[in-house]
């Protein structure tokens, strides 16, 4: 049972590295994001070849995932700057499903369908599986907690100014002087960094990592965490990860007591009612729990009749 | 035929085939991008609604082929209309995104329908076992011949309609320009609804007919949306020529792959296909609005 619980934590801790890393494009900069999954599946793949082929250290291995996953995002993100959101949407998508299709016929490098096994753990095997779970969600929670830092601090900087600009008004953050395109590329970057880092924790904590995990309702499950704690601000995508994570859970508890439908029907009906779940914050409640706030700029009140000076 | 040029005229020829029958759901696509301005990726799941609408028809009632894919067109139109009216169209005036979002949660719900009303298990049509007609060394099927009218008949109908009728001119007059034709007295919202019954009802027709090929399941839409979206982004976003010319262009384009690729790697030339037009020509073969 305890074992189950850290599990889930761990489990909060990763979706909440992904909610804060779609936060910085989709929040922040109003970009999409529908291949949220192909960027997980190019960290997962970047450590496990990289620690498991080549024989680097963990430490190595996720580095080359995050950096991997960042370079598809700033690939994508080049490709699609110049053109309407929508062409991104597509590319995003067709990201993720060639990701599937590539790690389920590459046989000789990711063994296919069958995945990757025995992908180390840090000192896994050396201490009680209980006790190796305790360390790894202290350690996914310092990284958790570093990047909720970082994106703070980039919300609260002038980057994170000019993305919100950019999501406002495009054309109006381009008069003011900003490279929109530059922003974009390097907000995308981080953001798929992120979402790379997170899927690295994920391959080093369960050891194993096949095609068929790396599906599209799992980009859902993000943007449900996202819209559920509050699009715009990082406190609401960490609080958001952890309540996807307990009802994830729990319709996995409730589902079997329907009366009356098969296992295939309750799978089903778990993922209509996520996607009704989606369909339903999205349009009734896009502030989320925890709606965000704009930082407020210090502008002197101005005196009647006295000219400015700024 | 010296053997090379019979294995290339042979895989030209198949891809001819199944260009056409992708370019009924991307005509689809691309109609409802034309008027309603944004991807909608709920196309997969009525795909496979209309996959499975001619499947009832033709398995569990014994209709033949061509009644049941009128079946399937009626069924996935009807979806389509009624999915756009009470889930997409509250999201439309939050921007393209919001509504893109919300269109891969719709697909994914609707699939899930299909999934908890027929289960996972791969379904085959009824069809009579016939023999491949030979011909120049070339082999084709006469299944497949059917498809192909079908596909093209369905096709024919539709530029007739959209260049002849009075309702497929205001479309193309929304289309065009949305204030113009509000100024002229076209009613949006009709045809909002009429080009989700087209353009779903195209998917679903298209979707019955790639399962005519293989056999159908829950995923048979989600599967086929890349290529369905490589045409229409290939073809111009919005142009039905060229959801047509970028359909023909994919469907030869992953056949000629062959000749140097695994089949397993085909399903990744639709996603090149978009990276190379987007790269070099993001306004496609024949569209004009990529900016």
């Amino acid at each position: 049972m305890e074992n189950y619980l850290i599990a889930m934590a761990v489990s909060g801790c990763i979706y909440a590295l992904m909610a804060l890393g779609l936060n910085v494009i989709w929040g922040f900069a109003g970009m999409v994001n529908l291949g949220l999954i192909g960027f997980f599946a190019v960290g997962a793949y970047g450590t496990a070849l990289t620690t498991l082929k080549l024989g680097f250290p963990m430490a190595a291995g996720m580095l080359t995932g995050t950096v991997l996953a960042a370079a598809a995002g700033a690939g994508v993100a080049m490709i699609t700057a110049r053109l309407r959101g929508d062409y991104l949407a597509i590319v995003t998508l067709g990201l993720a499903e060639t990701i599937r299709v590539i790690s389920s016929n590459t046989i000789w490098l990711t063994n296919g369908t069958d995945g990757l096994s025995n992908i180390a753990g840090p000192l896994r095997g050396q201490i009680s599986p209980t006790q190796f779970n305790m360390l790894y969600l202290a350690f996914v929670a310092t990284i958790v907690a570093v990047a909720y830092v970082l994106a703070e601090r980039l919300r609260a900087a002038p980057f994170g100014r000019v993305l919100r600009a950019i999501r406002d008004d495009e054309q109006v953050a381009a008069v003011a002087g900003k490279d929109v395109m530059a922003f974009k590329i390097r907000a995308f970057a981080i953001s798929a960094g992120a979402i790379g880092l997170a899927g690295a924790l994920y391959a080093h904590y369960t050891s194993y990592i096949a095609p068929d995990l790396f599906v599209p309702l799992f980009t859902l499950y993000i943007k449900l965490a996202l819209l559920a704690g509050g699009l715009g601000n990082n406190r609401g995508a960490v609080i958001g990860a952890f309540l996807i994570v307990f009802f994830l859970e729990s319709t996995r508890f409730v589902i079997p007591l329907v009366p009356m439908i098969s296992a295939v029907q309750g799978a089903a009906l778990r993922e209509i009612l996520i996607a009704a779940l989606l369909i339903v914050l999205l349009r009734y409640n896009p502030q989320g729990l925890v709606p965000e706030r704009l930082p407020r700029l210090p502008v002197a009140d101005a005196a009647p009749g006295k000219p400015q000076t700024i | 035929m010296p053997p090379f040029v019979a294995e290339v005229a042979q895989l030209v020829l198949n891809g001819i085939m199944a260009g056409t029958i992708l370019a009924v759901p991307a005509i689809g696509l691309t109609a409802i991008y034309a008027v309603l301005r944004f991807p909608n990726f709920a196309l997969a799941s009525h795909a496979t609604v209309g996959a499975f609408a001619g499947y009832v028809a033709n398995v569990q009632f014994g209709l033949p082929i061509v009644p049941s894919v009128m079946c399937a067109f009626l069924a996935a139109g009807l979806a389509g209309v009624v999915s756009d009216e009470y889930v997409l169209k509250p999201f439309r005036a939050a921007g393209f995104i919001t509504t893109a979002i919300a269109s891969i949660a719709l697909t994914i719900g609707i699939e899930n329908l299909i999934r908890f009303g027929f289960g996972n298990e791969l379904r085959g049509y009824d069809l009579p076992l016939m023999r491949d007609w030979r011909f120049w060394g070339l082999r084709v099927g006469p299944q497949q011949v059917q498809n192909l009218g079908i596909a093209a008949v369905a096709m024919a109908l539709l530029f007739a309609f959209l260049a002849f009728t009075r309702t497929g001119k205001a479309m193309r007059a929304v289309a065009d320009n949305p204030m113009l034709a509000a100024i002229k007295g076209i009613n949006a919202d009709v045809v909002a609804r009429l080009v989700s019954f087209v353009g779903m009802g195209l998917a679903g027709l298209g979707g019955m007919l790639i399962g005519l090929d293989t056999t159908i399941d829950p995923l048979t839409g989600f599967r086929a949306i890349l290529n369905v979206f490589a045409a229409a982004v290939v073809g111009g976003l919005g142009s039905i020529p060229g959801a047509v010319i970028g359909a023909l262009t994919v469907g030869i384009g992953e056949e000629l792959c062959l000749l140097f690729l695994s089949p397993d790697y085909r399903s990744a030339v639709g996603f090149t296909a978009i990276l190379l037009v987007l790269t070099l020509r993001p306004r496609g073969i024949l569209g004009a609005r990529a900016y």
